[in-house]
């Protein structure tokens, strides 16, 4: 057995504060050996990324860091900055989260990766330079030579990924520590990275600590698996024995809480009661007592140390591991599932339905303005170019694409209730572009929306009751009507009504997003638009709230139109999806059949793009990899906008090729069936 | 999860919740957003002390006279320009004037004069700035080109050229006409606030639920930029106190026989190397009252900046 | 982007002109020229003083409308009349120029730099003794009104002076009158007199610039991008040096820009309080003087040199951001 590359031996991080210590990370052991990737798996407030940055030193200098942390057998912790500047970038290597804010706005990146080039090797500016285009090309970044020029904000979020990884590879280092590199991207930029990062792994022949809250890109990315909960390790081992034989609770909550795209929305999902402990102080026993199904008085008192159980090398934090093993459970046999109520109205057939919204050929286009000084209007943004729709009294239209596919924008249009730059909107049939303005006032009461983020979509200086108040304030209820109103409101939600008065920030970020809830449904819509409204949780609490919308949806009877980026969310509770691309529906149909006989190459491409929590699955699965980059939505292609990346037009003759250069195609209808595709050379392929 | 800054950390994290029906949470221990922000004032040396001083410079200024038996338009003729003395704890002026009294009525005059001025101009610049940020359209630019109008104009140059027309009436004139050169550039960054203010979720939430303009602008909008009124509040205090005493210095404000730091000093001036008790002590003062103001100012913007380290 | 540049310099021209035509009507209400006259011994008869007004266009007894239609004709050929001594405003105002120029330039450019690297200095030791000093120092200057910070110095210099037997500052005017002597005597005499001035505008422009870039830099210091660097394997130091500080100089230059546009109006008392005859000055003795024209004339002098702030400032933040660039 070769010799670890990095040893971590009872790591602990703790940042003192006013309001007293704040013990991040609690004792992490882990090895990583040489070319290996070990996955570090977390929700927010586990220390996963505080426990990683501590082993480069880059940390706060207020924290306080304890423990060993053994390089290739020499000790890092504790070195000065002198001798940590040796080893970060040369053997060391971290990419981060967020390039946009990773990368320096005021120098071209070449500069920027020539720079770690040079501070570890002693080569002259023109030699660093032909290595960083070399690196360039390497992380498939086109036009190398020219784009070393190019600042950090000219390029996409894709681009910029690679940028960072081309500079942490450039001296060969030993590790690459990744902190959640694919989250703030799209789901085929998500499986692009990620096959780059696996290059990297190749060309270099370092190990990777991959730090994520998405269990399902360590399935198929990572070797092994550590989950961290309240700053310690609760469950490690392979993939394979992590995933299909989990040991300790919190791992079978997520992974039953988890939405996969390759199952049909019937289960609901597997919630996990609670939310994370606080870190300031921190109850005796083990942390996640309060939130386990199956805790009893010792969880209470003793916190469990990591004990082996089934394989060697599989370790699980949790008394009863070995009773979990022994009786061979699964997270349905230890989480209770909640029952789900079912809409009456599901039993119609879709056509024979009431229309609640409809939408034939929306546009929207936004003027495009250049320069600093004189703004001056360029172009237009076609942000929304012609797309038709319709939902039905009772069911779920997932609206799903990725960043500038126009679903935002589309949601909003709808949402503003006046006549669009082009096409119809009709709402509870009655066209908005002949509504006046007491006539929306009083649609207003019908439609109402759900947004993403739960921190900015309440208003921090106003308590919940008035929160809940305002859209029954705003349509002139009594006051009496209101209070009553608002403790049914919570009630409703799954929420405390004696908690009434106190103000956002007190509340979790789940519970929060149920007020949003509940605070949509104050004057008893018929359509709730939904934007991303789980994609801001942690998945133990996403699970939660995805069930009291499909609940609320079948107890009183609300149409969805939901829009999310997450394809797994949206397959458990659309009954119907449309894909967007540059601001055209590509695909659109049931559900069941868009997934499982997708026949646009765009949906093809971004559902074999979802991760899924099955490393059998994914390791067996073929991806299909988009080229490049989203052409800009100002300037779309001719004929059909998908043609410049996608892998059909890449295989197809001259003759047929025209027809997508020349020809944009409609929506052609498939079989018959509830189910279209805009694609000249439609055909199946089965990518989940 | 980034990692977190030690202040941060404090308000996110929170006693454990359950969702639902769960055990009672300890109300006590979650504190009220002003409490939150005084605990973080108070650890600031500075502040406290800038806070202390303007205190007590309040008192002395509306106390003080009931410390001397002089008046301030009294004058002493056994006492032309004389130190520093038990009876008069300042000196006197050439005419005999009690220094002591005077500045005290100088200080009454620049105080008041410097609160109302920031308390019409960041209401001003709280109104324009909004209205015209969250209308936008022709709202907007044609709010903005008055702004722009009054940016141009020098203030002083228009002040000063006024200052005749107001000789004999009542100094709220003035107070007035400072406070309208003073709000400009605040408008403006509540303009560029409420802009952004109002893409803001809970914004948009309000307007699709029918909640009308001006309730959005009032209920959502200025609360929510409150810190940043209040810290210019502060600011311009001491600005208009500067702005006042720099007017009066050059005859163009209060108007003898009312007196402010700003006429003091002037008249003090010619004789500061010689005698030096009647320059010094209202500059002395003036000075130490907007240094109060500006560390008050400082420690409020910290205090109010959740990503400040205190 | 012709017709853009074309529209907002309109802009510009039609805001200037309101501005500069609201100073003249103000100023003709207000302002009594004649009280200057009648205020000789032995005063001078009526009809004369009459006379004397309308040639300078300042007779309170044409109306108003009148005069101001004399003013915009001859501001359209350029000519902004002549001064309450008979003197042609342009040339007053060109020679003011120079005065003001003169003392600022050397004082904004070194007080800029000072005030940066103070500032940049501050926010790397951020809350140690050396931060805390410079905090100290800045905010007592910037709460010294410049009158006061003035009179300070000169009561200094007038110590110095003692101390030493022989007058090292001069502090009244821009230079001695009359004096004899070759290149060299001539600059040192400027150079003594140029001293105080200067040192109360660096004064004021090192505690702005300190504060401004303090927070600018502090801004900065927690971005991820110091971060990145850091991780690349560069010395904290050098991270903050080649990293942060060039990032946050685009607030500072820009700032510094508008600066210095404001400050040749701005720079009043320090040119009153020194003797300097620069605009400054006369923005204060054409009001105290009663001169309607200057007044107007210098007016429309600040608004452009205002408005060129801007404009520079603007200019300056879109060559140095790359994000702007590039849109």
């Amino acid at each position: 057995m070769t010799e670890p590359i990095l040893a971590v031996r009872g790591l602990k991080v703790t940042f003192p504060g006013s309001a007293g210590d704040v013990r991040a990370v609690r004792g992490v052991d882990y090895e990583l050996r040489p070319g290996e990737v070990l996955g570090i798996v977390g929700e927010s407030g586990s220390g996963k990324s505080a426990s990683a940055l501590a082993v480069t030193g880059l940390l706060p200098q207020y924290a306080q860091v304890e423990g060993s942390v053994l390089l290739d057998g020499k000790e890092i912790v504790g070195q000065d900055d002198e001798a940590m500047t040796k080893i970060r970038g040369k053997r060391i290597a971290v990419v981060f989260q967020d390039p946009l804010s990773a990368l320096t706005p005021v120098y071209t990146i070449g500069d920027q990766i020539s720079e770690a080039i040079r501070i570890h090797n002693d080569v002259s500016k023109e030699a660093a330079r032909k290595r960083t285009v070399e690196l360039l090309k390497l992380v498939g970044i086109p036009n190398a030579a020219d784009r070393a020029n190019a600042f950090p904000h000219e390029f996409s979020g894709g681009m910029r990924q690679r940028v960072m990884i081309a500079m942490s590879i450039a001296n060969d280092p030993d590790v690459i520590i990744a902190d959640e590199p694919t989250t703030a991207l799209d789901v085929t930029i998500q499986a692009q990275v990620l096959e780059l990062l696996r290059k990297a792994r190749e060309v270099t022949g370092a190990a990777i600590v991959m730090i994520t809250h998405d269990l399902s890109v360590i399935a198929g990315f990572a070797d092994r698996v550590a989950v961290m909960y309240a700053g310690r390790i609760v469950e490690t081992g392979t993939v394979d024995e992590v995933f299909y034989s989990p040991r300790m609770p919190y791992t079978m909550g997520l992974l039953g809480a988890i939405p996969r795209a390759d199952e049909t929305g019937d289960r609901p999902l597997v919630p996990i009661e609670g939310t994370p402990p606080s870190l300031l102080n921190l109850p005796p026993g083990c942390p996640f007592a309060a939130r386990c199904p199956l805790v009893f008085d010792t969880c209470r008192e003793v916190e469990p140390a990591l004990i082996a159980v089934g394989s060697p090398g599989h370790q699980s934090a949790c008394h009863l591991a070995e009773k979990i093993e022994a009786g061979g459970w699964g997270p349905t046999d230890v989480f209770p599932l909640p029952e789900l109520a079912e809409a009456a109205v599901a039993r119609i057939p879709r056509e024979e339905r009431e229309v609640v919204l409809e939408a034939k050929d929306l546009v929207r286009h936004y003027p495009l303005l250049k320069g600093a000084v004189f703004k001056r209007q360029v172009g237009a943004v076609q942000a929304v170019d012609g797309i038709s729709f319709d939902v039905r009294d009772g069911e779920t239209l997932g609206l799903v694409g990725e960043s500038g596919c126009g679903k935002s924008t589309t949601l909003l249009e709808v949402l503003e209730l006046a006549a669009p730059q082009a096409g119809r909107i009709v709402v509870l049939g009655r066209d908005t572009a002949e509504l006046s303005a007491s006539d929306r006032r009083a649609l207003r009461r019908d439609v109402n929306i759900v947004f993403q983020d739960p921190m900015a979509s309440l208003d921090p200086r106003m308590p919940v009751s008035d929160i809940l108040a305002e859209p029954m304030r705003a349509h002139g209820l009594g006051a009496k009507e209101i209070a009553t109103r608002v403790r049914e409101l919570l009630r409703l939600v799954g929420l405390n009504p004696e908690h009434a008065a106190r103000y956002p920030q007190q509340f979790s970020g789940g519970q929060r997003q149920r007020i949003g809830i509940a605070r949509a449904l104050a004057l008893e819509p018929e359509l709730l638009v939904l934007d991303e409204p789980v994609s801001a949780l942690d998945v133990s609490i996403q699970a939660g709230v995805i069930n009291l919308l499909e609940d609320l949806r079948a107890r009183l009877g609300l149409s969805y139109l939901f829009v999310a980026h997450d394809l797994a969310v949206v397959r458990h509770i659309a009954d119907r999806i449309a894909v967007m691309y540059l601001g055209k529906i590509v695909e659109i149909g049931d559900v069941t059949l868009v997934y499982e006989r997708a026949s646009h190459p765009y949906t093809q491409a971004l559902l074999s793009a979802i991760p899924l929590p099955d490393p059998h699955k994914e390791r067996a699965r073929r991806r299909i990899l988009l080229e490049g980059d989203l052409p800009s939505p100002a300037d779309p292609p001719s004929g059909c906008r998908f043609r410049t990346r996608c892998p059909k037009f890449a295989a197809l003759d001259e003759e047929r090729r025209r027809r997508c250069l020349e020809e944009e195609p409609p929506l052609y209808g498939l079989n018959g069936a509830d189910h279209a595709a805009a694609c000249h050379y439609a055909a199946v392929v089965k990518v989940v | 999860m980034s990692v977190p800054s030690s202040g941060a950390l404090e308000t996110s994290l929170q006693p454990d919740q359950t969702e639902g029906g769960g055990p009672p949470i300890d109300e006590t221990r979650i504190a009220s957003r002003w409490s939150v922000v005084f605990a973080r004032f108070r650890r600031k040396r500075l502040a406290m002390f800038g806070l202390v001083v303007v205190v007590l410079l309040f008192l002395l200024a509306f106390i003080g006279p009931y410390l001397t038996s002089w008046e301030y338009t009294d004058h002493d003729f056994n006492a032309f320009l004389q130190g520093p003395s038990t009876s008069h704890y300042f000196g006197t002026t050439q005419t005999g004037g009690d220094v002591f009294a005077l500045t005290m009525r100088g200080m009454q005059k620049s105080l008041i004069i410097g609160i109302l001025v920031a308390l019409f101009s960041t209401g001003m610049a709280a109104l324009v700035g909004a209205f015209a940020g969250y209308f936008g359209g022709w709202v907007d630019r044609s709010l903005m080109w008055f702004v722009d109008l009054l940016l141009v104009l020098p203030s002083f140059l228009i002040i000063a050229i006024l200052s005749p027309t107001f000789k004999g009436k009542t100094w709220l004139v003035f107070v007035v006409l400072l406070a309208a050169f003073l709000w400009m550039v605040t408008a403006r960054i509540v303009r560029g606030m409420t802009i952004s203010l109002a893409n803001r979720e809970y914004v948009l939430a309000a307007r699709f639920m029918g909640v009308p303009a001006p309730r959005i602008i009032f209920r959502h909008i200025l609360p929510n930029i409150s810190s940043l009124l209040i810290v210019d509040a502060t600011i311009n205090v001491s600005a208009a106190i500067i702005g006042e005493t720099s007017l009066s210095f050059f005859g163009f404000g209060v108007q003898p026989p009312d007196v402010s730091l700003g006429t003091l000093i002037a008249d003090g001036t010619g004789s500061a190397t010689t005698y030096a008790w009647l320059f010094a002590f209202p500059a002395g003062l003036l000075v130490l009252i907007v240094l109060a103001v500006n560390l008050v100012g400082d420690g409020l913007r910290d205090a109010l900046d959740p990503t400040s380290g205190l | 982007m012709a017709k853009f540049l074309l529209r907002r310099t309109a802009n510009y021209v039609i805001l200037v002109a309101v501005a500069t035509s609201a100073a003249f009507m103000l100023a003709s209400v207000s302002l009594k020229p004649r009280a200057n006259f009648e205020g000789r011994n032995p005063p001078p008869p009526e009809a004369v003083v009459d006379a004397r007004l309308t040639e300078l266009n300042m007779n309170d007894k044409t109306p108003v409308l009148t005069r101001y239609k004399n003013w915009v004709s001859g501001v359209v050929h350029g000519d902004f009349g002549k001064t309450i001594d008979g003197n042609s405003v342009n040339a007053e105002l060109a020679r003011r120029v120079g005065v003001s120029l003169r003392l600022l330039l050397i004082a904004t450019i070194i007080g800029g730099l000072l005030g940066v690297l103070a500032g940049a200095w501050g926010a790397i030791r951020q809350y140690q003794f050396s931060d805390h000093a410079v905090t100290m120092l800045s905010f007592v200057i910037l709460s010294t009104p410049v009158f006061v910070l003035a009179v300070a110095l000169e009561i200094a210099a007038v110590g110095v002076n003692n101390a030493v037997g022989t007058k090292v500052f001069e502090y009244t005017g821009e230079f001695t009158p009359g004096l004899q002597g070759g290149f060299w005597t001539h600059a040192g005499d400027r150079i003594q007199h140029l001293i105080l001035p200067s040192l109360t505008l660096i004064l004021g422009e090192i505690a702005i610039f300190s504060r401004y870039q303090r927070s600018a830099m502090l801004d900065v210091l927690g971005q991820d991008f110091v971060r990145t660097a850091q991780a690349k394997g560069l010395r904290r130091r050098t991270a903050l040096m080649k990293h942060a500080l060039r990032t946050a100089l685009i607030p500072a230059v820009t700032y510094f820009a508008f600066n210095f546009g404001i400050l040749i109006v701005g720079a009043t008392f320090t040119e009153k309080i020194f003797g300097w005859h620069g605009m400054g000055e006369w923005l204060v003795d054409s009001v105290t003087r009663n001169d309607i024209n200057a007044v107007a004339a210098v007016t429309c002098f600040a608004a452009v040199m205002i408005l060129l702030a801007g404009l520079a400032a603007d200019i300056a933040y879109a060559i140095l951001d790359p994000r702007i660039r590039v849109s």
